[in-house]
């Protein structure tokens, strides 16, 4: 086995037994682990005590018992949470943070089903002012007292500054890996791309830092070789289940950068400097730029996704819409037309976490390589 | 019309077409015509002389007026899914035949033949989330749709109760900053003695708004819990001027009238009494009516006009500010479940029927546990049924005549 398949082995052992890997991580350290409910949280904060911030996506999972708790038209990815929130899978966390940027999470953490405690946190919408950014400092404040006092730590400033040190440096190397994944598509395909993404949820950043760049560094001694397949970004909130990206896999799709919640909104950009570790993290959010979660009347969203095509020479974008995800509904028919009128092919296909067979998607994907070639 | 003797249904017609009249006119003299958010802080903008046009009762009406599908068919070739609130997207589509028009000159079939308000466009916009995250969403779209300022008062969702002081800050700071906004875009210095008159004018209708809820305690009842729907219009596009104290003078002097006289909503047929929690089922309106009049079952109870109880110290932004954002549905469920008890204990109410609302995620993901712990502490039983409050297909008149029905029997059976 080549060293880049084994160090790609280590991260999809990660993403395929998330629960393995948060127990190893509480043997080895003898700390907690955190659950970060889900699109962003103050992780560093998390990191800071020691414990292992751990992202929380849902599953692909039938849903049964979630069907008691919530209404129908309740988006797939919280459906899946609240079904692993039933059957026990969150109960190896000691806290979990969530935050409530939309309607469907506002009620989810109203009715959390697993046994460690929530602490629910708001993330202010009115970014631009020194106000948003004074009132998130206090949330997080709150967020860090409550950890405290159930994880039994005290969390210091210098180890939160130095726990954004080590985001940082994780967000810069993950950066590098997507521009690396671009230019060796014939190397990191779909499917490996987003595990060496995903692993990012369940590992300590520092370590997961260490393989990426020693993963990079494999890639980089190889020759780069012309791709002949096509080239293509996908925007949503997340790209799985896994069958999904085998199906791109398998038509010969390269994703040359992504506009994904899950993905690289987490990491395109970095905590910046300021005043105290909690200012300089709710800037991040302050920062945060084209998720339908963060408030934009400017809708920066289109103009980003023509940047990226046009930067990676993509052929198109697939719209991988989470089913029911009202937030990114209403983008859509914003940056639709843009794209169009920018010349910019693309498809939409339904996230739906609990799909096992795929026939929709995968006759979409295969049209749209017809059309882009 | 002779506002004294007029009643207060003529009252409430008249100001709503008022209301729209100012908004046009405001509109050809150049004067600016701000869309609001129906629980938006507005009185700084009755300070600014800006007319207001309210989005969510303008879609309630077309949906009632039975014209959503044609806005509904707008929105669907501009690429909305169906999934997103039925008064966004019966308000995204007037949007865009307005600005076709705006643009062509010429009138869509589907504007010229609706019987929607005929509101102008806005110059300005006014958000706020303190009900929902969604008209966050929905605004942004109108600001970039028609390039206007949007203005935006961020409530924070109330995890845990009390309001925390650093989130009343947050909201008083980004009040202050919508003043200076308002300073800009008007071009004149903003005017606090209006302001603080239209705080004070506030307060009178809300008092007034109470007066009415408090009818719904009489057994039986004067007032039936739909008319409470209808003239909740009064507290959202004019709370802040004096009309709305006026007609909901007379709506209350009407019922207490009534009331001495022994003339009831439902005359001697008062059966049961029950909550209707969530939004009406505008396009519907009269047949849940009459299916729930059918069983003897007046609806008595409601937290949704509830929500316009905006009570705060007139000159006090924290006070004005905290008011602003407990808005029930912006709680978390225990205090939620407390607003509930106390509606279904002032409607004394013997059952309650929950909205599950296709439209609305706030107002349906919580309906079931907030019914269970209610349920449990008043000892009355509750049914649900599906339906939408603009959307006509996403409501079916035999199911809600089902659990309706089952309601009562429930009911009757305890
Ligand atoms: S953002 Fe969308 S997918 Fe995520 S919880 Fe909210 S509705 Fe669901
Ligand atoms: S119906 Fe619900 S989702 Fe729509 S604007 Fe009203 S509260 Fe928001």
């Amino acid at each position: 086995m080549s060293r880049i398949d084994d160090i790609i082995t280590q991260f999809q052992t990660v993403t395929a037994n998330p629960k393995a890997a948060v127990e190893q991580y509480k043997k080895e350290t003898g700390k907690g682990a955190v659950g970060i409910l889900y699109l962003y949280g103050p992780e560093e904060i998390v990191h800071a005590a020691g414990c292992l911030p751990v992202g929380m996506w849902g599953g692909n999972k039938t849903i049964s018992d979630a069907r008691a708790h919530l209404v129908p038209f309740t988006c797939s990815i919280m459906q899946s949470v609240m079904e692993l929130e039933c059957q026990g899978t969150y109960d190896i966390l000691d806290a979990v943070l969530i935050s409530v940027p939309c309607d469907t999470l506002k009620s989810m953490s109203q009715i959390w089903k697993g046994k460690a405690p929530p602490i629910t946190f708001v993330h202010p919408q009115n970014r631009n002012l020194a106000a948003a950014n004074e009132f998130l400092v206090e949330e997080y404040g709150f967020v860090k007292r409550r950890l405290e006092e159930i994880l039994g730590e005290n969390i210091p400033d210098e180890a939160i500054e130095r726990s954004i040190d080590i985001y940082n440096e994780n967000r810069k190397a993950m950066r590098e890996f997507c521009e690396i994944t671009a230019d060796y598509p014939g190397i990191i395909d779909p499917v490996k791309r987003h595990a060496v993404i995903k692993a990012r949820f369940f590992m300590e950043k520092s370590k997961h830092t260490a393989l990426v760049k020693q993963l990079i560094a494999e890639i980089r001694k190889q020759p780069m070789t012309p791709w002949n397949g096509k080239k293509i970004i996908l925007t949503g909130i997340m790209a799985e289940p896994l069958g999904l990206l085998e199906i791109f896999r398998n038509n010969g799709f390269a994703i040359v950068a992504d506009d994904l919640a899950q993905e690289s909104r987490q990491f395109r950009h970095d905590v910046p400097a300021g005043r105290t570790p909690l200012h300089r993290l709710a800037r991040w959010w302050q920062e945060l730029e084209g998720c339908p979660l963060a408030m934009d009347p400017g809708k920066a969203r289109g103009q980003m996704l023509i940047d990226l095509a046009s930067r990676y020479e993509a052929d198109g974008v697939v719209v991988c819409m989470m089913k029911f995800c009202d937030p990114e509904e209403f983008d859509y028919p914003i940056y639709y037309p843009q794209l169009k009128k920018a010349g910019i092919k693309n498809t939409t296909i339904e996230i739906d976490l609990e799909e096992k067979s795929f026939e929709q998607a995968r006759t979409r994907i295969q049209t749209f390589a017809e059309v882009i070639h | 019309m002779n506002m004294e003797q007029a009643s207060s249904k003529e009252l409430l017609a008249y100001w709503q077409a008022h209301l729209d009249e100012r908004a046009r006119s405001h509109k050809k003299e150049g004067k600016l015509v701000c869309w609001s958010a129906a629980l938006a802080p507005t009185e700084m903008f009755i300070a600014m002389d800006i007319a207001m046009v309210f989005p969510e009762t303008h879609s309630a009406g077309i949906g009632a007026r039975k014209g959503a599908l044609d806005m509904l068919e707008v929105t669907n070739r501009d690429g909305y899914s169906i999934d997103i609130c039925s008064y966004a997207r019966v308000n995204l589509g007037y949007m865009r035949l307005l600005k076709e028009y705006a643009r062509t000159g010429e009138k869509a079939e589907a504007l010229a033949k609706s019987p929607a308000a005929d509101v102008p466009l806005p110059d300005l916009i006014l958000t706020s989330n303190n009900i929902c995250n969604t008209l966050l969403k929905w605004y942004e779209n109108l600001a970039v749709e028609l390039d206007i300022p949007c203005i935006t008062i961020d409530a924070p969702y109330i995890h845990d109760m009390p309001v925390p002081e650093y989130s009343k800050k947050y909201i008083v700071k980004q009040l202050d900053h919508a003043i200076q906004q308002l300073e800009g875009i008007t071009g004149r210095p903003f005017d606090y003695d209006r302001f603080l008159a239209a705080q004070e004018q506030t307060q009178r209708s809300v008092k007034q708004w109470q007066r009415v809820a408090s009818f719904l305690n009489y057994k039986p009842s004067p007032i039936n819990g739909f008319d409470f729907f209808n003239y909740m219009a009064l507290m959202v596009i004019g709370r802040g001027e004096e009309f709305a104290e006026i007609a909901l003078r007379k709506f209350a002097d009407e019922l207490e009238e009534n009331a001495k006289n022994g003339k009831f909503a439902f005359g001697d047929n008062e059966r049961s009494r029950v909550v209707w929690e969530g939004i009406a089922v505008w396009p519907h309106l009269s047949h849940t009516f009459k299916s729930l009049k059918n069983q003897g079952s007046l609806m008595t109870g409601s937290t949704y006009p509830g929500m316009w109880n905006f009570e705060y110290t007139p000159g006090d932004l924290m006070s004005m500010a905290e008011s602003y954002a407990k808005i029930y549905v912006n709680m978390c469920l225990d205090a939620r479940a407390q607003e509930l008890t106390a509606v279904a204990k002032n409607g004394r109410c013997d059952g309650m029927l929950f909205h599950m609302n296709r439209s609305c995620k706030i107002m349906s993901l919580l309906n079931l546990q907030t019914a269970e712990i209610v349920s449990k502490t008043l000892g009355i039983p509750y049914a649900t049924f599906d339906g939408d409050q603009t959307d006509p297909n996403n409501f079916s008149p035999a199911q809600f005549d089902t659990r309706v029905q089952s309601l009562s029997e429930m009911i009757a059976k305890k």
